[in-house]
């Protein structure tokens, strides 16, 4: 997935000149996770290139750069280390082109590298997607698989809007093919047919719900995986014909539930969907803590154990019902 | 006005602020940079006139409550008129909630001035026309995208300056180190202006900085840095003027003072005594330049009267502009949120519609 994230940056850097990549270590070193590897060497230190330590200092001066025609790319380290830069996401960039009435938009892509996984000490680790969906004004993306990390990021690069592009750094290493496919953006995607379940799943969870789906097959249940791609704007219409078919529903992520995206994703399914459901909207999330010590990381995210367990819970209108002690 | 180059640039500011006429309205001799032209001194004092007619009136209105609320900026007229004045027209002004003085003197119609504090909508101007960036109330927060604004137009090779208003309070914040850093490592032609006008709302300036003075926080950046006169508009101008072209950045603390209240909500007695006031009223920058005019033949009672009556016509506009009551289209709410309406706020603003049938 990383180099499917290089090369997407890598191509739009060729398409337009306009487009500028830079955050802290992305020049010469490519990135803490390499993800702009080579770049700086190709397109030349103008347009790819080291910033001071500064993430305020990042996106602030990206929000000047796009005010003046330019097309920033920027990264932060680390999810938890964007956090400075929060005031400036959130009262700046989100809100330019509504405080302005149309005349200034800003087309910068943020990518933060998220959740865990990957053995990380505290602050490497979080997933803090449901800051950037509750701020109006951001499109809020993550990929799932290699090739719509390069689709996404072309598109993300193209939006007219802001874009925070969360990266799902336990998935960096994972290979596969480039997609074709043209409309990654806005759009989740029915990454496995099913007729009894629909896990929701986005990010670094895709992977866990389609092994959650093998598995399930094992107990006869057949599961449908929707990857949702797109975390704002929402697309109710493929989450809701997905549920629509399967009647039960289970949201999958990383992040605290409590306050957290999968309540949203709950709560819709629930308003649009309810005649159709046979058991309610489950969720299954990281337990309510600050993100743990790299040695007791496997208890807090969620795992296929603990996805196939929702899933039976969900049986409870059918023979089968499975009670949790 | 001669120039050193960049690097020979003097990093630290002069222990007095930089003036070229004195308070009695006299001229210093030997200072370091030439006095403006005669026509841009006249035309300096025009606009001032203007900008502090232009303040009382819109003190008056937010008491007629036109405006939800109002930053006055009288006392502060050198910087604001000053330091845009300066501007070149590709330049690029970054102001705060308190510069409407200085939008009105960039060409933004009263209207559109005051748009955000009457609260018809966040901005009533087209930043691109008149080449000002929204007023930013998030403290410092502005300085930042003067800075990234400022670097954009380097790379592109344009030869465009920022010019960016901040508060001496909003020098504590963060986002102000940030953008001095950056400024100082890419050698980003940006100008950051500090009105130091004494408080932060209530907090004064012995509780704010511990700094011999903020002009030196540039220092530590490598950003050079100059302390001007805030009440003195040929100095100012001069200043700003000569770091608009110096091709990197440059700090300017301008020492000045508010004499109203933080804005119309507020009660300046609580936390600052009259006899205060009363000095810096005898500071005042438009008499100063008034009283240097008329000594060189420059102005006379007619043209005193003239630009009076100019500056009340300005005022009738503003109220004018300002004496309808804005009923914004309630399905502006949805609009410009994304550059197009997505599906969730196509359908609010529907059942909003439908609320208002
Ligand atoms: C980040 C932030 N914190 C607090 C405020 C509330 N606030 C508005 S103006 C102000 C004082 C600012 O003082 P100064 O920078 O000296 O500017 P002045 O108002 O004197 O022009 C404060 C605290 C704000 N607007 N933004």
């Amino acid at each position: 997935m990383a180099g499917a994230l290089n090369r997407a940056l890598a191509d739009a850097l060729e398409a337009d000149p306009t487009v500028l990549v830079f955050g802290e270590d992305v020049g010469p070193l490519g990135g803490v996770f390499r993800v702009t590897d080579g770049l700086a060497a190709r397109f030349g230190d103008a347009r790819v290139f080291d910033t001071p330590l500064a993430e305020a200092g990042i996106v602030g001066t990206a929000i000047g750069m796009a005010m003046n025609g330019l097309r920033p790319v920027v990264e932060m380290q680390f999810d938890a280390f964007a956090y400075p830069a929060f005031e400036q996401i959130t009262s700046h960039l989100a809100k330019m082109r509504n405080r302005t009435r149309g005349r200034v938009g800003l087309p910068v892509v943020i990518r933060v590298p998220y959740g865990g996984g990957i053995g990380g000490v505290e602050h490497h680790c979080d997933s803090s997607e449901a800051y950037y969906t509750h701020t109006p004004g951001l499109r809020v993306v993550t990929p799932g698989t290699p090739d719509d990390a390069y689709r996404l990021l072309r598109d993300a690069i193209d939006s007219p809007d802001p874009v925070i592009f969360l990266e799902p750094k336990r998935r960096y290493w994972t290979k596969g093919e480039l997609s074709t496919d043209p409309f990654a953006f806005d759009r989740a995607l029915v990454r496995r047919p099913g007729r009894d379940v629909t896990l929701i799943a986005y990010g670094p969870m895709v992977a866990t719900a389609l092994e959650t789906a093998a598995a399930a097959e094992e107990e006869g249940w057949d599961v449908e995986v929707v990857d949702l791609r797109t975390l704002a704007p929402f697309d109710d219409e493929t989450v809701c014909a997905s549920v629509v078919k399967t009647g039960r529903a289970v949201v999958v992520h990383e992040a605290p539930g409590f306050g957290g995206y999968g309540a949203e994703v709950a709560a819709r399914v629930t308003e649009r969907c309810f005649h159709h459901l046979h058991a309610p909207v489950l969720r299954v999330t990281g337990f309510d803590i600050p993100y743990p010590p790299p040695k007791l990381e496997e208890h807090h995210l969620p795992s296929v154990d603990r996805v196939l367990d929702a899933i039976a819970r969900l049986q409870w209108d059918d023979e089968v019902v499975v009670h949790r002690a | 006005m001669a120039r050193t180059r960049v690097p020979e640039r003097t990093l630290l500011p002069g222990e007095e602020p930089l003036s070229l006429l004195r308070e009695d309205g006299t001229p210093v001799d030997d200072a370091p940079l030439a006095m403006p032209d005669d026509d841009v001194l006249v035309e300096l004092h025009r606009r001032m006139v203007i900008g502090r007619r232009f303040d009382t009136q819109a003190t008056a209105l937010t008491r007629q409550g036109r405006l939800a609320v109002y930053p006055s900026s009288r006392g502060q007229e050198a910087c604001e008129v000053g330091a845009v004045l300066a501007l070149r027209e590709q330049d690029w002004l970054f102001p705060t909630y308190r510069d409407s003085v200085a939008l009105v003197t960039r060409g933004v119609d009263p209207a559109g001035t005051l748009t955000l504090l009457q609260g018809g909508w966040h901005l009533g101007y087209d930043p691109y026309e008149h080449r000002v960036g929204p007023q930013c109330t998030p403290l410092a927060t502005n300085t930042l995208h003067a800075v990234g604004f400022a670097h954009a137009a380097r790379l592109k090779g344009e030869d465009t300056a920022a010019l960016v208003f901040v508060g001496d309070g909003a020098t504590s914040e963060g986002d102000t180190h940030e953008a001095l850093n950056f400024a100082g490592v890419w050698r980003a032609p940006v100008v950051f202006l500090v009105q130091n006008n004494g408080y932060a709302i209530s907090v004064p300036m012995s509780k704010q900085n511990a700094a011999p003075s903020l002009a030196h926080k540039g220092i530590g950046y490598g950003v050079p840095s100059v302390l001007v006169d805030g009440n003195d508009v040929a100095a100012v101008y001069a200043v700003v003027r000569e770091a608009l072209h110096a091709g990197g950045p440059t700090l300017i603390e301008a020492r000045t003072y508010r004499i109203e209240a933080h804005t119309n909500a507020d009660d300046a007695s609580r936390y600052r005594d009259a006899a205060e006031v009363a000095a810096w009223l005898d500071r005042d920058p438009v008499d100063r330049i008034e009283t240097y005019l008329t000594s060189r033949g420059l102005l006379d009672q007619a043209r005193r009267e003239a630009v009076a009556a100019e500056a009340e016509r300005f005022a009738a506009w503003t109220r004018a502009q300002l004496n309808t009551d804005v009923v914004p289209d309630p399905d502006e709410l949805f609009e410009h949120v994304y550059a197009t309406r997505p599906a969730h706020l196509r359908a609010q603003a529907a059942s909003l519609r439908e609320e208002l049938a």
